[in-house]
């Protein structure tokens, strides 16, 4: 008998396996990486009844065509209104939905987002390098061989045959296709004119095509140096806002370099990387200026209602609470 | 006060991390305080700090606000370092890296030559001569970039940067001296090039330098080089590690 799997008939656009991304080795070289949009990513796990982290497939615009290799697969799309089919019949993102063997998932584009996550119930059996199951393409690690998905990889499934149960869902969060995107000042703040600053947090910014994990480009007014655009190489986080001699800055992402030598005019607060995040090329970002101390706060508010994700999670048709557990035991076999 | 090195300025880089800056040089003096501190902190008992990122003279310090928060961090490593963060330059480990110079391992010696006004021999024996100290890890998995370079080998870099040199090219680059771990493009002088393996993410340390390391080149031949890095795949050690 062969091992289950979900095989990629065609696995879409820049699709990796990806988890929360590994701690401790920007030191060595190799940044963080994990999901673009950890919310969306969360949710695909609470539904499934995964472990919080637990690494799914993660695509960029259309998720491509699956087959179902094993007795059984639950699975679960999340990141955006995405179109998604079984064997032709629609399915609603963030909803769970039971495949039996042979049966094909299609995901194609959603208008409003750019990353989505197939998220299958259990899990893939992939080995961890350096701690984290995340693909990152620079280093050559993670997810399958270290590499993009291709047609005709066979991923393996921890579990043979998916649990009888209803299926679930939970509700979507609203995209905010206008909302600011807050920013902490600095590090290198100092770096720029006083005016610069200013054009920052009231102009706007689009986001070219030139993106993808690593950061987008944005292009709007250019923002000017005071003394150079040459710094000292130092560390970078994800959200660091860039800005090389063009004056155009570049928000970095999760597979950023680890360090970098352009000054860094402000970061995007942690809490705002999905909305950056899922902006297309030509949608327009605006900056609003926080302080550290709210923006810490706004990320304890973050964390924890990601932790509470698998209490808003539903059952889908469910009966009176009264009738369930019977119900569920005669479905049993 | 040692040239270059300013009293710590703390920065926020976002509402997840800090950055603790020493100086505004690429100084000796001025990373050693930046690994200190990071050595420091790897042996105190855990505050929240989830990830540091020593660099030449800045200590990225990420941590989990829920932990503790921006001010707190601030004063606690206000603290540390007003009751002295020492260390002795001492501690780092010490490597013997072994190089072939020149031909297709080397491809830049030629002109590193002819723009220093050296003999090819006298680049290879002026490098050789020198002790290097791994600043900091960074740009790709395993760079190590380090000090030490003697100054009649500051060169401007390329003109034309090469889209990929390979991974263990032993490399110059203005005041500067690197090792490559992966191919990656390059805008730095090729020296030369060393079998070890500066990143294996199967083997139990998947990087060979850390910063603080010192190290010195060790001229080898083509042979010894086919020999050497053959030998991580039967188990053997990838370098020499001094006492």
């Amino acid at each position: 008998m062969t091992r289950a799997a979900l095989l990629a008939l065609a696995p879409g656009m820049l699709s990796t396996i990806q988890d929360t991304g590994r701690r401790g080795w920007q030191r060595f070289g190799v940044s963080s990486g994990g999901a673009m949009d950890l919310e969306a990513f969360t949710a695909a796990n609470a539904l499934l009844g995964n472990p919080p982290g637990t690494a799914a497939i993660e695509f960029a615009y259309s998720g491509g065509v699956w087959e179902v290799n094993a007795e059984s697969c639950r699975l679960a799309v999340t990141g955006g209104d995405f179109g998604i089919s079984v064997d032709g019949s629609p399915l609603p993102a963030y909803t769970t939905a039971l495949l039996q063997r042979g049966r094909t998932l299609r995901i194609d584009g959603a208008a409003g987002a750019i990353w989505g996550y197939l998220a299958v119930a259990g899990g893939f059996d992939l080995p961890p390098q350096l701690g984290s199951l995340s693909t990152h393409l620079r280093a050559g690690i993670g997810g399958l061989h270290g590499r993009a998905l291709r047609s005709g990889d066979s991923l393996p499934l921890l579990s043979e045959r998916a649990s009888v149960q209803r299926e679930r869902t939970i509700a979507r969060r609203p995209a905010r296709p206008d909302a600011p995107i807050r920013v902490v000042l600095g590090p290198q703040d100092d770096y720029f004119t006083a005016g610069s600053l200013d054009t920052l947090l009231s102009a706007e910014y689009v986001i070219t095509r030139q993106g993808d994990r690593m950061g987008y480009r944005l292009a709007g007014p250019a923002l000017i140096h005071t003394r150079g655009y040459n710094i000292i190489s130092d560390g970078v986080v994800a959200g660091s806002i860039q800005v090389p001699g063009t004056g155009q800055p570049i928000v970095l992402l999760m597979d950023r370099q680890p360090t970098g030598g352009y000054p860094k005019i402000a970061t995007v607060i942690s809490v705002d990387l999905g909305q950056v995040a899922q902006r297309r090329p030509g949608q327009a970002l605006r900056f609003q200026p926080l302080d550290i101390e709210a923006a810490q706060e706004l990320h304890r508010g973050f964390v924890d209602a990601l932790d509470a994700l698998p209490g808003q999670v539903r059952e889908i048709g469910a009966p009176q609470r009264a009738q369930r557990p019977q119900r569920a035991f005669w479905l049993r076999n | 006060m040692v040239n270059g090195m300013t009293l710590p300025r703390f920065l926020a880089a976002g509402d997840t991390a800090l950055l603790v800056e020493f100086g505004d040089a690429i100084d000796p003096a001025v990373n050693a305080a930046v690994i200190a501190l990071d050595r420091a902190l790897a042996a105190a008992e855990p505050f929240g700090i989830l990830e540091t990122v020593p660099t030449y003279r800045s200590l990225l310090v990420q941590y989990d606000p829920r932990t503790i928060g921006h001010a707190a961090l601030v004063r606690r490593l206000g603290d540390l370092l007003a009751a002295g963060v020492t260390d002795s330059p001492d501690r780092g480990r010490h490597f013997t890296v072994p190089v072939v110079y020149g031909a297709e391992f080397g491809e830049d010696l030629a002109d590193i030559a002819r723009s220093s006004g050296l003999t090819p021999e006298a680049v290879i024996a002026a490098h050789l001569a020198a002790e290097y100290q791994v600043y900091m890890i960074g740009f790709a998995p395993g760079f190590a970039y380090l000090g030490g370079l003697p100054e009649v080998l500051h060169l401007p870099r390329r003109e034309n940067p090469r889209a990929r040199i390979p991974g263990g090219s032993v490399i110059i680059g203005g005041m500067q001296a690197a090792i490559s771990a992966t191919p990656i493009p390059s805008g730095w002088h090729v020296l030369g090039r060393t079998p070890l393996a500066g990143f294996d993410p199967a083997r139990q340390d998947p990087f060979l330098f850390q910063p603080g390391d010192r190290l010195r080149f060790r001229r080898i031949e083509q042979p010894e080089f086919a020999a050497l890095a053959a030998r991580p795949a039967v188990g053997g050690p990838v370098a020499s590690l001094d006492t």
